[in-house]
């Protein structure tokens, strides 16, 4: 025969240890709560600044540059074309190390910068050249 | 509902025509002007040069000894960032020297001229027109462009070395170490390689690309020849024309785009 007698044993000792269990596994985030990190803000080079649109908008260069590089990669390495011409009709040549890195030459203040904020770490500096003019 | 053979030609009939209908529609779209926005290009620079096949000739009676060698092995590493190993296990070479019976098994007459037999051979790549690297490769990391180059994508190589295996001619080297550190001065405008990775002479293609030759034909003031093997005006063809050729290891069937004047 079941019995109904569900009774608990050692209530105080499970309630108070259940209690710190959730404290301990919530800690990081109520201890840091309101103190998120500050979106990055990655720091534009006087030549930048200067050509004031980059191959396409600001918005899409934020959003999509990756893929935009992974056409450029392919297309230069594996169909030799090395053109690419924007939707306004300018050419640029598709080199990260020698059409990116030439305005945007401060790779430690704007690449880095988002990708550390992102935790990303794209290996394109194993090879590719980071920083054409810094060490000069 | 019954299905019959009727009713089945029906249906198909009508997807058939659904299918065709995105051009039309499309064209219909377009010319009512509803453009989307202008798709960005992709394309050649206008200097750029092309070739159905690219080759080399090279007129080994103008290199006497290594020293003649020498500015062109240099302008090719320097420009491509090739590393310097002292230890040779882990040399990586794009052009390099060496000995005629190393370029020429199989080619070794006897009572050889002293001069043909003991004179360096500049040997590289060969970029053959049925490179038996680009079968080897499990990745298509190595392939044949359109312009006939065996060219290397570093980001595809997973560094198995099944190319090095598969090249008769030792073209390809490996990066056992990390190479950066052993780049005497680094060219900015090329990158350089990853450990892990196999490398070899892409025949210039970034020079090519930009309408210039190839840095060791370059700097070898007429000795190499380049140019489009099946253009019967080019360069090589009438060098070719002129002078009697071989090629290294062509019994393989490899077909080298190299072609040396002995």
């Amino acid at each position: 025969m079941p019995t109904n007698n569900k009774r608990m044993y050692d209530k105080g000792m499970v309630l108070a240890g259940l209690v710190i269990f959730v404290v301990v596994v919530t800690f990081p985030f109520w201890y840091n709560l309101g103190k998120a990190a500050p979106p990055p803000e990655p720091v534009l080079t006087e030549k930048a600044k200067a050509a004031e649109k980059c191959v396409e908008s600001t918005e899409f260069m934020k959003a999509e540059h990756m893929q935009l590089l992974d056409v450029w990669r392919d297309t230069v390495v594996r169909d030799a074309k090395r053109a690419y011409i924007n939707p306004e009709g300018k050419t640029y040549m598709m080199s990260l190390s020698n059409t990116c890195l030439d305005c945007h030459d401060n790779k430690a203040d704007f690449c880095d910068k988002c990708h550390n904020y992102a935790s990303v770490r794209p290996y394109c500096w194993d090879c590719h050249i980071d920083n054409p003019k810094e060490t000069e | 509902m019954k299905s019959s053979r009727r009713r089945f030609l029906k249906l198909a009939g009508i997807a058939a025509l659904g299918l065709g209908s995105r051009p039309v529609v499309d064209a219909a779209y377009a010319a009512v002007g509803g453009q989307a926005a202008p798709e960005p290009k992709v394309g050649r620079q206008p200097e750029a040069l092309t070739a159905k096949q690219w080759a080399m000739v090279i007129d080994t009676r103008r290199f006497e000894s290594a020293a003649d060698m020498e500015p062109l092995i240099e302008a090719c590493h320097s420009i491509h960032n090739v590393p310097h190993f002292e230890n040779k296990r882990h040399e990586i070479k794009w052009i390099w020297e060496t000995e005629y019976k190393h370029a020429f098994p199989g080619k070794e007459n006897d009572f050889l001229p002293w001069e043909v037999k003991e004179r360096p051979y500049l040997v590289l790549c060969n970029h053959c027109e049925n490179p038996p690297c680009v079968r080897a490769c499990p990745t298509k990391a190595t392939f044949k462009n359109e312009n006939g180059i065996v060219v290397m994508d570093f980001h595809r190589c997973i560094g198995c070395r099944f190319c090095m295996a598969a090249c008769p001619f030792g073209s390809r080297s490996f990066n056992f170490r990390d190479p950066r550190p052993f780049v005497a001065e680094t060219n900015k405008k090329f990158p350089t390689r990853m450990k892990g990775v196999v490398e070899k002479c892409n025949f210039c293609a970034e020079r090519l690309a930009e309408g210039k030759m190839p840095a060791c034909v370059e700097a070898s003031d007429g000795a190499l020849v380049f140019g489009d093997l099946y253009d019967p005006q080019s360069k090589v063809r009438q060098v070719l024309n002129d002078n009697y050729t071989i090629r290294r290891k062509q019994e393989l069937g490899t077909s080298p785009a190299v072609y040396y004047i002995v």
